[in-house]
C-alpha cells in the first residue's frame, strides 16, 4: 500500500478523540479505512488481520449502530469480539468504573471499545488498562470514529476536504459528533460552520475554529457539505427548543433550505434520524444528495482500520 | 365637520385635508404649522397651503390644535378571549380610538393565554372585524405563562407577535429566562419582563413600608422589582438579547437601567402614568381602584420615575390598561384585583409632564409614539408623507375632568377618576379613516 509509506502508522496507544491528532495520524487512519472500504466492496470474505485477537465492546449507553458496526468490523478482521451489556453486568450492581476497568484488564484483551454517557469517562478507563482503548462516544465530548467515517464519506464524494465549506446543523451543544467533526475538519483544512438556535450552541464555540450562524439561510450559503445532527428529543422539556414543528420550520433541512447551499452539496447525518424533525423525509431518501447510508457502510471500514491500527503485535 | 358617527368604521374611503394644524414630528424633532393631505390610507402630502378640490376632500380646520402621530400603547390588557365581561376587543378598540391610541399592543395573559400562533390569528381576525385601532399581540414567553417551558416564539413572531412576555408575571426561573433570551436572540426577538420577584411579592398588596404597616396590609418590597432587573441584566449581558422592562415603578429600577444603558446593554423600559402621577397615599381609605401591580410607591420613587423620563432612561409611557369589572374591585382590599384602565387617560397624563415637569412637547409625544414603535419594530408612530395615516388631532390646553362614566372601555376602574386635567384628543385617524371625533 503506497499510502503507508507516507503515513507510517498510528503512533498512539488509544483513540480517545480527534483533538490533538496530527494530520498524518488522521490521514493514516482514513487511508487504511479506504483500503478496507475497497476490500469490502469487492469481497465478503473475512480477513485474518486480527486473528486470535480479543476485543471487548463495553457500552454503558444504549447503541445499536455503533456497537454493531464495531462488532462487524472486528469479525471481518477475524478478531474475537465480546459484547458486555451494561444492563446485566456487575456495573448495575454498583461497581465503579475503575473497578470495571481493572477487572476487564485482568482478562487481558487486546482492545476495549467504550461508550459512556459521561464526558471524560473513557479517558479515565483508559488510564487503568494495559491495552488500547477506542472511544465510541463519551457524553457530549468526542466520537472520533464517527468523525473519521464522515470524512471518509466526504472524501469519496468530494475527493478532498481542504477548502470545503462544511456546515454542522442543529443540536451542537449536546453533540459529541459535532465536536469531533469540528476538530477533524479543521485539521484537514475545511471551513467549518455551526448553525442552530442560540440555545443549542455552546458558549465560545468560536474558539474551536468555527463560525456561528443562527439562521439556516445565512449559514448554508455556498456550503459544500451539510452535517445534520439528531435533535435529542429528550431535551425538549429542558426548553432548549419550544416544539418540534417550530424546530423543523426553522432548522429542519428540506429541499428549500438545501437550495441555499451549493447545487451539489452533500448531506450527512450520523443517525438515528428523526424524520420530520431535523430532516425532511424525502430528502433523507434522496441518494444523490444524502450519503446517510453510505456513512453506515464507511462506518464498518473505519472501525476495521481503527481496530487494526490500535491492536499492535505483542 | 359634519360627521355624525362617533366611531366610523365604514369601509368607504374618504379623503381629508387637515388645515393649519401644528404638526408634531418626532422623527424630525419639529413642531410646524402645516396642512396634512390624507388620501385613502396614506398621508399624501405634508406641507403649507395645500389646496384641493373641495368636492373630493373633507377639509377640517385644525388651527389651534396639534396633530401628532397616533399613540402606540405597548401594554394593554384586552380581556378577550376569556374575560369578555371586563373588556372585549371591540370595547378596548373604542376606548383606544377615543384616547388617541391608534395601535394597541395586547398582553398575552388572556384565557387561553397567547402562547401559540392560532390565538394571535383569532385576535387579529376579531380586530379586523372591529376595524378601529390597530391591534398587535405579544406572545407568552412560557407555555400558559407558567414559567416552565418556552413557547413557539419564532412561529408566533411570524404570525405577528411583536415581543414576548409572561404579562403580569415574572419569569422567575433564571434558567428558563436565560434560555428564552438566548432563543429569542437567534431571531432578534424582544423579551419583555414584568419585574417582580414572585416569592418576595407573594401575598403582597401595596408598597412595603410605613404606609403598608399603618394600613395593616402585606407589603411588596420595592427591591423585588430591582432584583429581577439586576438578575436579568446578567443574562442580557451574556446573551445580548433585546430586553425591555415593563412598567417600572421604583427609584432603584431607574438607577439600574440608567447604568445598564450607559454600559451599552440592549435594554429599554417603560412606565405608566400612575407611577409618575400618584404615590401610595392615593390608596388611602383602602381605595381599590389604586391597587395596581406593581404597587404605587413612595413620593421619592415617583420623583425618580419623572427624572428617569426627563433624562431618557425611560423610553416609553404605556397605559398599562387593565380593565376590571365592579365585582373584581368592590371588595375588601386584599381580595380586589390589581390594575386600572388607562387607554383614555394616557394622552392627558403624558401631557401633564409637559405642563408640570418641563418635558418638551416633542419628547412627550415621542414617549408614546416613535419610541414604542421603534422598540417594537413597527412602521407606525410617525408622521411623514407616504406613511399610513395614523394620526391624532388634540387640544393641548383644553381643561376637563376625568369621569370614568364617560369611558368607552367596558370597565371603569381608573385610579384617575375625578382628576382635573388639561389636553384632550379630538380626532383619531387610523389608516386614513376618521375613527373617533369628540
Amino acid at each position: 500500500m503506497t499510502e503507508e509509506k507516507v503515513f507510517k502508522n498510528y503512533p498512539h496507544k488509544h483513540l480517545l478523540g480527534i483533538e490533538g491528532l496530527l494530520p498524518d495520524s488522521i490521514n493514516y487512519l482514513i487511508n487504511l479505512s479506504k483500503k478496507y472500504a475497497n476490500y469490502l466492496e469487492d469481497n465478503n470474505q473475512k480477513l485474518d488481520d486480527l486473528k486470535n485477537k480479543t476485543c471487548i465492546n463495553l457500552f454503558f449507553e444504549n447503541s445499536t449502530r455503533t456497537r454493531t458496526s464495531f462488532e462487524l468490523a472486528g469479525k471481518k478482521l477475524g478478531a474475537d469480539m465480546l459484547n458486555i451489556s451494561v444492563g446485566t453486568s456487575s456495573i448495575k450492581k454498583g461497581e465503579t468504573l475503575i473497578d470495571t476497568a481493572m477487572t476487564l484488564n485482568a482478562m487481558q484483551p487486546d482492545l476495549i471499545v467504550v461508550r459512556h454517557n459521561d464526558a471524560g469517562a473513557v479517558k479515565l478507563l483508559s488510564e487503568k488498562v494495559n491495552c488500547g482503548v477506542i472511544n465510541a462516544g463519551d457524553g457530549p465530548h468526542e466520537h472520533p470514529t464517527q468523525a473519521l467515517l464522515d470524512s471518509l464519506t466526504i472524501l469519496r464524494r468530494k475527493k478532498t476536504i481542504s477548502g470545503l465549506k462544511v456546515a454542522i446543523c442543529g443540536d451542537i451543544i449536546h453533540s459529541r459528533v459535532a465536536r469531533s467533526n469540528i476538530h477533524l475538519l479543521n485539521t484537514l483544512g475545511a471551513e467549518v460552520r455551526v448553525i442552530g438556535p442560540a440555545t443549542l450552541i455552546p458558549k465560545e464555540i468560536e474558539s474551536m475554529g468555527v463560525k456561528v450562524f443562527y439562521k439556516m439561510k445565512e449559514g448554508l450559503k455556498d456550503v459544500d457539505v451539510i452535517i445534520m445532527l439528531r435533535l435529542q428529543l429528550e431535551r425538549m422539556s429542558g426548553s432548549f427548543v419550544p416544539s418540534i414543528r417550530e424546530y423543523f420550520r426553522y432548522y429542519g433541512l428540506n429541499n428549500e433550505k438545501l437550495n441555499y447551499a451549493q447545487p451539489d452539496a452533500l448531506v450527512l447525518h450520523p443517525g438515528p434520524m428523526n424524520r420530520g424533525v431535523e430532516i425532511d423525509s424525502e430528502l433523507a431518501d434522496d441518494l444523490d444528495r444524502s450519503a446517510i447510508f453510505e456513512q453506515v457502510q464507511m462506518g464498518v471500514a473505519v472501525r476495521m482500520a481503527c481496530l487494526k491500527a490500535l491492536i499492535k503485535d505483542k | 365637520m359634519n360627521l355624525k358617527i362617533p366611531f366610523d368604521n365604514s369601509k368607504l374611503p374618504i379623503n381629508y385635508l387637515l388645515k393649519n394644524g401644528s404638526i408634531i414630528d418626532p422623527d424630525k424633532n419639529t413642531i410646524e404649522k402645516k396642512d396634512v393631505l390624507i388620501e385613502g390610507k396614506i398621508i399624501k402630502a405634508l406641507k403649507k397651503n395645500i389646496s384641493v378640490d373641495e368636492k373630493k376632500f373633507k377639509i377640517i380646520d385644525c388651527n389651534n390644535f396639534f396633530i401628532s402621530p397616533g399613540i402606540v400603547d405597548m401594554r394593554v390588557n384586552i380581556g378577550e378571549p376569556g374575560f369578555e365581561h371586563k373588556e372585549t376587543i371591540k370595547s378596548a378598540c373604542k376606548a383606544a380610538a377615543s384616547g388617541g391610541v391608534t395601535s394597541i399592543v395586547c398582553m398575552p395573559n388572556t384565557y387561553p393565554a397567547i402562547d401559540q400562533p392560532a390565538i394571535i390569528q383569532s385576535i387579529q381576525r376579531k380586530a379586523r372585524e372591529v376595524s378601529l385601532s390597530k391591534v398587535f399581540c405579544t406572545g407568552c414567553i412560557t407555555r400558559g405563562a407558567e414559567g416552565n417551558e418556552i413557547c413557539e416564539l419564532q412561529l408566533m413572531r411570524e404570525f405577528g407577535a411583536l415581543g414576548f412576555t409572561d404579562g403580569n408575571k415574572s419569569v422567575s426561573n433564571a434558567r428558563v429566562m436565560k434560555r428564552a433570551l438566548n432563543y429569542a436572540k437567534s431571531f432578534d426577538g424582544l423579551i419583555i419582563q414584568h419585574a417582580e420577584e414572585p416569592e418576595l411579592s407573594r401575598g403582597g398588596m401595596v408598597n412595603e413600608g410605613e404606609f403598608a404597616t399603618r394600613m395593616g396590609l402585606t407589603g411588596i418590597p420595592n427591591y423585588s422589582e430591582a432584583m429581577i432587573i439586576e438578575r436579568d441584566l446578567w443574562l442580557v449581558r451574556d446573551t445580548k438579547c433585546r430586553y425591555h422592562v415593563s412598567h417600572i415603578s421604583t427609584k432603584e429600577s431607574v438607577e439600574i437601567i440608567r447604568k445598564a444603558k450607559k454600559d451599552g446593554l440592549p435594554i429599554t423600559c417603560d412606565t405608566a402614568p400612575p407611577y409618575f402621577m400618584l404615590n401610595e397615599l392615593s390608596l388611602e381609605n383602602y381605595r381599590t381602584f389604586s391597587k395596581l401591580s406593581p404597587p404605587l410607591r413612595t413620593e421619592e420613587d415617583r420623583n425618580n420615575i419623572i427624572n428617569g423620563i426627563l433624562d431618557g432612561t425611560i423610553d416609553v409611557i404605556v397605559s398599562d390598561h387593565t380593565p376590571h369589572d365592579q365585582d373584581a374591585k368592590r371588595l375588601p382590599f386584599n381580595q380586589a384585583e390589581f390594575g386600572g384602565v388607562g387607554l383614555e387617560t394616557l394622552l392627558p397624563m403624558t401631557l401633564n409632564l409637559v405642563r408640570n415637569n418641563k418635558l418638551s412637547l416633542i419628547k412627550a409625544i415621542s414617549l408614546i409614539t416613535k419610541n414604542p414603535s421603534e422598540i417594537l419594530g413597527l412602521k407606525t408612530g410617525r408622521i411623514s408623507p407616504d406613511s399610513e395615516a395614523d394620526l391624532i388631532v388634540f387640544d393641548l390646553e383644553k381643561p376637563w375632568k376625568i369621569n370614568s362614566e364617560n369611558f368607552h372601555s367596558k370597565s371603569k376602574n381608573s385610579p384617575f377618576d375625578n382628576i382635573l386635567v388639561q389636553g384632550k384628543n379630538l380626532m383619531t385617524f387610523v389608516r386614513g379613516r376618521l375613527v373617533y371625533k369628540s
